[in-house]
């Protein structure tokens, strides 16, 4: 098809008119909106190159993301099982940490505890294991102001006394052991005896009893304060049994005690408000009143 | 007729194909390096059948790649103009020259129409073009050869 310009001398003809009509649209495309028709006309027409031309960029990003995603999802697994097993652990810890926190609020509200007392949480180190020697190490030692014959109790009462203390550890006997005595009253009537320890950790004996003593099951034992070593009133337990044996001169008087002694793993150092004299003092004391 | 159908038919294919390959994304760093397909192909269309394909032509491509490219409308058309103008008044010459002249020539030709998109966009107050942009004439010019002997066998096909 022959243009209506002729070939050679109208080159520079059509070059004006073409370049003309380029220069008007650019112009008016420039400062006007008058186009905005022309362009969207123009934009549907090409809009097929365009999807054409997306198709192998969307392949490509398809492919990256399904390769991609399994090894997103095989690194998230891993970390994850990772994390879980972290957690598990940190789980276990926590069981054990709350069953150590509930004993320890009971230790701390017992009321065992004159609020006047200053007191102490250690923790069980070590517990002998003769069964016949009832001792066990704690962790507190002269640096805290542990002192030989301090009181050691639990939540539920006297559990034994300080017989040994170093730098940063101390050993207490307990009440139970054999070589153990505790003085003891009984809290209804004030009858005074004192409590041995058999070797076994639920029980005590009172020794030299006599039939005439006033003590009966279930009466309510406390420490007396005689012997200078446990501060008065401290729960020790109560009487389980009395046994008068024909042809034996005491009775046997079974008593169990309050603290758990096999059991607890935290327990209570205790400085005695009312502390006991020293025998320095109430000799000073028994001299004024002799005076007197 | 059916020879002129089949004539219409290749012309038309390889400029919607140039058009395509002009747009087609690429990675960032490969942009620079996209031969200008558009122009090629309409230089060699003008160049080996100048009745067929002329200035109108030309500007019907332009504006067409004006739409694709979301330039100012007329931009690209008068880049076209002025390439199928410069190839119209060489093409005698032009189609004499061995291939590698030619491509040279043909450097220099995309290199006016880029130039022109140069004087546009600095008389729009677009932003300037860096220093990457004269690679892609470059890249036309070694691309040049081989797609002047790929359409010519085509066209032969279709023509004769």
């Amino acid at each position: 098809m022959k243009s209506i310009f002729q070939r050679d001398s109208g080159l520079g003809l059509q070059l004006l008119v073409f370049a003309g009509v380029a220069i008007a649209l650019m112009l008016l495309d420039y400062r006007t909106a008058y186009l905005a028709f022309l362009r969207s006309t123009l934009s549907v027409i090409v809009s097929p190159l365009q999807y054409t031309a997306h198709i192998p960029v969307q392949l490509a990003q398809n492919l990256k993301e399904r390769l991609r995603s399994r090894q997103e999802l095989m690194t998230d697994n891993e970390a994850l099982q990772n994390e879980q097993r972290l957690l598990q652990a940190k789980l276990q810890k926590l069981a054990s940490l709350e069953q150590e926190n509930a004993r320890l609020r009971r230790l701390l509200k017992s009321p065992v505890l004159f609020a006047t007392d200053k007191v102490l949480v250690a923790e069980l180190l070590q517990a002998d294991a003769d069964p016949f020697v009832h001792r066990v190490v704690l962790d507190k030692g002269a640096k805290n102001d542990v002192y030989i014959g301090q009181p050691v109790l639990d939540a539920g009462g006297i559990m034994g006394q300080i017989i040994e203390v170093g730098p940063v550890t101390s050993v207490a006997l307990l009440i139970t052991d054999v070589s153990h005595a505790l003085p003891v009253e009984t809290q209804r009537n004030g009858a005074r005896s004192i409590a041995v320890g058999t070797g076994s950790w639920h029980e005590l004996e009172l020794s030299h009893v006599t039939p005439t003593m006033d003590v009966q099951v279930g009466d309510e034992l406390v420490t007396s304060g005689l012997g200078k070593r446990f501060a008065r009133g401290y729960p020790v337990g109560a009487v389980e049994s009395v046994t008068a044996e024909a042809g034996q001169l005491f009775v046997r008087v079974k008593v169990r005690p309050t603290a758990q002694l096999d059991k607890s793993r935290e327990v209570l150092l205790i400085w005695p408000a009312n502390a006991i004299p020293e025998p320095a003092a109430a000799k000073e004391k028994d001299n004024a009143k002799s005076t007197q | 007729m059916r020879k002129a159908r089949s004539k219409l038919a290749l012309i038309t294919f390889t400029f919607v194909l140039a058009l395509l390959l002009s747009i087609i994304p690429l990675p960032p760093i490969a942009q620079w390096f996209r031969p200008e397909w558009v122009a090629l192909v309409l230089i060699y269309w003008v160049l080996t059948t100048p009745d067929n394909v002329g200035m109108g032509t030309a500007f019907i491509v332009g504006l067409l790649l004006d739409g694709l490219r979301g330039s100012l409308m007329g931009q690209y058309a008068l880049v076209c103009v002025i390439i199928s103008y410069l190839t119209l008044k060489l093409h005698r010459r032009l189609s004499l020259f061995p291939l590698w002249q030619q491509a040279v020539c043909v450097f220099l030709i995309i290199g006016c129409g880029q130039l022109t998109v140069v004087w546009v966009r600095g008389l729009t107050a677009q932003s300037s073009v860096g220093s990457m942009f004269w690679l892609a004439g470059l890249t036309s010019m070694l691309l040049w050869p081989w797609l002047y002997l790929l359409l010519n066998d085509y066209r032969r096909r279709a023509f004769t």
